[in-house]
């Protein structure tokens, strides 16, 4: 299978998402710079974690404007993978392709440290290989990760079981303890927790890596 | 060459005396015009200079047979096989970050990672080591807890949108940083050994090119600002302070490492303190070069600069380089890729001057050799420094009650407040983040080695005794690196210090210096670099003086061994055993400082040779994967390690009897050095270790579910249940702030 990480110029967890899926999953990964407008023969494609454009005005603000962007809108709406960690979420509710916001903690604050999430739907491709309820120990590392929508938006994402994660200690003040969501085809999700930093047991974690291999097993699947 | 005349006023306005501006004459054989008196004063000022410290900096040790860069460049480098190398050094921000905290900080951190960077190293890990006034004081407690959320959100903005992880580091809290907190921060970066580069013009003609962020009219005079002490004016010092923007610098980075790989860069320095002025002239003076430069042609964010501000400037995130001639367009196109700007200002000569135009006027024109090395250097005196006498005898304390009070002190309480702001993870390399292990750990996923840091100082120590704080600082900060079983190679030093020009200042300065200087020898942890502050003193109070280490290690990629206890029912070993301890040398602990709210006498003695064996013995217990944790005993003592290590997520505590003679406070919170706490199921082999080192490891006790319990030769101290400790621990810091 072959990922595509796009690599904003702010962008600092693309080298990451880059060794998770080649060297942790052992696939073919290639980075895809933001001002392409073509994906190239990828299968999925990785929004990765950092600061797309400095993200001084609000974080993704700008990079839903990049070439890169109508490219991935165009991948997602043909069906394809996409997977939005930290920034990444940001990139992808900024630019339509999720519903809501990633608004700052409630503590005003930054925040690196290990959270547990509650698997709530293993009806993705992005969490197949994960029972329901299952607890994934990942790290959490942002400044503005609390997830917000309408009552009418959360609702509506609960009703069709597009919530994939939820937080069991609620760090950032979430609504609803939101860790995760889908897309309304199933096909785009957005997450907050960086699995890729959770995909190699020295990292004190390997609870990312079933992410990655639930995409895996779609991939070679198709 | 100026309309502003030089008067002795100006002259003293800029920190010159009247024998610095009397040596400028003779260097230039006429009197300096204003832009050339600016110049001189940045490259002069003790913060660019050394003046007054490079005689007795001399005495270090920097040599190694890892050494491949030592101090002279922007960042020292050693080999860790496998064909690569590391670049580190420590830099203090002080000045600036109690000016504008968060800014101070940040731009702190952008400083030094822009000094690895310009070597060609990817920087792959930043720690801090901070200091901070009392967060309770009644008077001055609400402006250090400002100072204290400002320089954690500045390095936590820096760092964490740069993308660098801040895995570590330290931060105590004193009276005497009230009015000076320190801002220590270092970096460290790795790249292919052939991949190094240097900040060194070369190439008559050749092309002198600037990159990265416009320059602006912000932090004029940063380097002499950091040369003075502080008054009640210096508020209005605060545009000396620079603005950061991480972003820029993450552009720059890849930029610059991008553009290097084309092989037409000749030499590269960024733009730090002093700016345009430092780079230009620091890089001509290294290759033996001049450099020509015209200033209309420097990127400006402000209109109607005058020369004396372009070049005196200290605008973030700007690099200087020289390109070979004729593959200027490589390096251009590199740069736009990344939205940077990059303009040639000028060209290498062979006249080895600084030549400075403006309108194509000449404003400035200096011989390179003679601003960037021939500053003046102060031979200044110096006494010895005192050392406060030892009370009669120190009253009885109850030790039930003390190390609850201990554990929740500032400076031994867990520092989660701090780091959980950092983002300690990203690149994927930590296997060892803060306060996990006694030493960061990193892995180097190009070597499949790994590497260990610690930044270790003790001002209190230091203010007993600066030869033998010092010469603490350096065992301590090799036995943490030891203590993860990492073999320490090589080292950075920040010294900071108050006013050279007091005599009992200097004195500080010169017996840290000797300390460390034979303790660096006797361990073999050569200094590659690093970095002096001096003036450390508000309205006539000068800090304690602290010198800071910074010392790497390597060791190969495994699990960490980390401080917690994991399972109950096993041996608890103290390597070094209970170690010794008078009055004299009990007034610098921490139960001196905050039970008895007095600090006198020496600091904790140091046995080196005792120290080296105690360390060789826990690397190889390491080694053969004997210790399910480890962790060293400093501030605090015995007690409060013992504690530490029973704070793990598996609630394992200890049940521990000590025998030995001292007077129960002593052997519970003397902090006698070279002594590491280990938890193993093979007692055995680690006894027999012990002994081939000629050690001493009595084991102490048993690990046990839920409680923490120390007996003297059968007698109990004390008992806790760790349910009631640990909050204490835990949420200490977060409740001062």
């Amino acid at each position: 299978m072959r990922f595509g990480v796009i690599v904003f110029p702010g962008s600092n967890c693309d080298h990451d998402a880059f060794y998770a899926t080649s060297h942790n999953l052992g696939q073919q990964a290639e980075f895809i710079w933001h001002d392409s407008s073509s994906l190239g023969a990828v299968d999925a494609v990785i929004l990765p974690g950092g600061f797309a454009y400095g993200d001084y005005l609000r974080c993704g603000a700008i990079a839903k404007f990049s070439p890169v962007m109508k490219a991935v809108k165009r991948f997602a709406a043909e069906g394809g993978l996409v997977l939005g960690i930290c920034n990444g979420f940001q990139i992808l509710v900024e630019a339509g392709l999720l519903p809501g916001a990633l608004i700052r903690n409630r503590s005003l604050k930054f925040i690196c440290r290990e959270v547990h999430l509650r698997t709530e739907t293993t009806r993705s491709p992005f969490t197949s290989l994960l029972e329901k309820g299952e607890i994934l120990r990942l790290p959490i590392a942002h400044g503005e990760g609390c997830y917000f929508a309408d009552e009418r938006t959360l609702d509506e994402l609960e009703a069709e079981d597009r919530v994939v994660f939820r937080y069991l200690d609620n760090p950032n003040g979430s609504l609803r303890d939101i860790a995760g969501i889908l897309s309304r085809r199933r096909n785009v999700m957005g997450m907050m927790p960086h699995p890729e930093r959770a995909s190699d047991a020295l990292m004190g974690s390997t609870d990312g890596l079933a992410v990655f291999q639930s995409m895996l097993a779609v991939g070679v699947r198709a | 060459m100026s309309t502003i005349t030089i008067t002795p006023g100006l002259v003293a306005q800029h920190q010159l005396t009247a024998d610095e501006y009397q040596k400028i004459v003779g260097i230039l054989g006429r009197e300096p015009s204003y832009t050339e008196l600016g110049i001189f004063s940045v490259m002069w000022s003790e913060h660019c200079s050394y003046k007054s410290s490079r005689l007795h900096l001399k005495k270090l040790p920097t040599r190694g047979k890892l050494v491949v860069q030592g101090p002279g460049e922007n960042a020292g480098i050693i080999d860790i096989g496998g064909g690569y190398v590391i670049a580190f050094k420590i830099e203090s921000h002080n000045h600036p970050s109690f000016i504008e905290p968060f800014q101070g900080a940040a731009t702190g951190v952008g400083g030094i990672l822009r000094d690895i960077f310009t070597m060609g190293a990817r920087p792959i890990a930043v720690l801090d080591s901070l200091r901070f006034g009392r967060l309770d004081d009644e008077k001055t407690g609400a402006r250090n807890r400002r100072i204290l959320s400002g320089v954690v959100a500045g390095i936590a903005h820096y760092g964490n949108c740069f993308g660098v992880p801040t895995v570590g580091g330290e931060c105590l809290f004193e009276t005497c940083y009230d009015g000076n907190p320190l801002v220590n921060v270092f970096a460290l970066g790795v790249c292919r050994k052939e991949d190094v580069f240097y900040a060194k013009a070369a190439g008559i003609g050749n092309p002198v090119i600037y990159v990265g962020a416009r320059t602006g009219r912000d932090g004029i005079h940063g380097a002499s600002m950091a040369s003075a002490e502080f008054t009640e004016e210096s508020k209005q010092k605060r545009p000396n302070v620079q603005v950061g923007d991480p972003f820029m610098e993450k552009l720059l980075l890849e930029a610059c490492l991008e553009a290097m790989q084309t092989g037409a860069i000749v030499g590269i320095q960024d733009m730090g303190a002093a700016g345009l002025t430092c780079s230009t002239c620091e890089m001509g003076s290294r290759g033996e070069v001049g450099i020509e430069i015209e200033l209309d042609r420097v990127p400006q964010r402000e209109t109607g600069m005058t020369p004396y501000e372009i070049m005196l400037s200290e605008s973030q995130e700007r690099m200087l380089l020289v390109a070979d001639k004729g593959r200027e367009d490589e390096v251009y196109a590199v740069f736009r890729k990344w939205g940077l700007e990059a303009v040639e200002i000028g060209v290498v000569t062979g006249d080895g001057k600084l030549r400075v135009r403006h309108h194509g006027e000449i404003v400035a024109e200096i011989p390179n050799r003679q601003l960037a090395d021939e500053a003046p250097l102060y031979k200044r005196p110096y006494t010895t420094p005192p050392v406060a006498a030892a009370p009669e005898s120190s009253p009885s304390v109850d030790a039930r009650n003390a190390l609850p009070k201990l554990l929740a002190a500032p400076d031994i309480c867990s520092k989660r407040w701090i780091w959980q702001q950092y983002d300690y993870q990203v690149r994927t390399n930590t296997i060892a983040g803060p306060e996990r292990s006694d030493a960061a750990i990193l892995r180097i996923k190009e070597t499949g080695t790994s590497i260990a840091l610690s930044l270790d100082g003790n001002g209190r120590y230091c203010s007993l005794s600066p030869r033998e704080g010092a010469r603490l600082a350096v065992a301590e900060c090799c036995r943490n690196l030891s203590t993860v079983g990492a073999l320490p190679v090589a080292a950075t030093n920040c010294l900071n210090f108050g006013n050279p020009e007091r005599p009992e200042i200097m004195a500080q300065l010169v017996e840290a210096i000797e300390g460390m200087a034979e303790a660096c020898r006797f361990f073999d942890t050569p200094i590659t670099g690093g970095n002096v502050s001096l003036y450390n003193e508000t309205l006539g109070e000068g800090i304690y003086p602290t010198p800071v280490l910074g010392i790497v290690g390597l060791l190969p990629t495994a699990a960490p061994v980390t401080i917690p206890f994991k399972n109950a029912g096993r041996s608890i070993v103290l390597l070094g055993g209970a170690g010794s301890c008078d009055e004299t040398r009990f007034g610098g602990t921490e139960f001196a400082k905050e039970i008895l709210k007095e600090v006198w006498g020496l600091p904790p003695a140091l046995d080196m040779d005792l120290e080296r064996r105690v360390q060789a013995a826990i690397r190889e217990v390491i080694a053969e994967g004997l210790a399910e944790s480890a962790h060293d005993v400093s501030d605090g003592g015995l007690a409060v390690a013992l504690a530490e290590c029973s704070f793990g997520g598996a609630e394992i505590g200890a049940q521990v009897d000590l025998d030995s003679d001292l007077r129960p406070e002593l052997l519970l919170f003397h902090e006698g050095p070279s002594r590491i706490l280990i938890s193993t199921s093979n007692p055995k082999r680690v006894a027999a270790i012990a002994e081939k080192h000629n050690v001493e490891a009595p084991v102490i006790g048993t690990t046990i579910a839920k409680g923490l319990e120390i007996r003297q030769r059968g007698i109990t101290l004390g008992a806790w249940e760790l349910s009631s400790l640990k909050p204490l621990y835990e949420k200490a810091l977060e409740a001062h702030v």
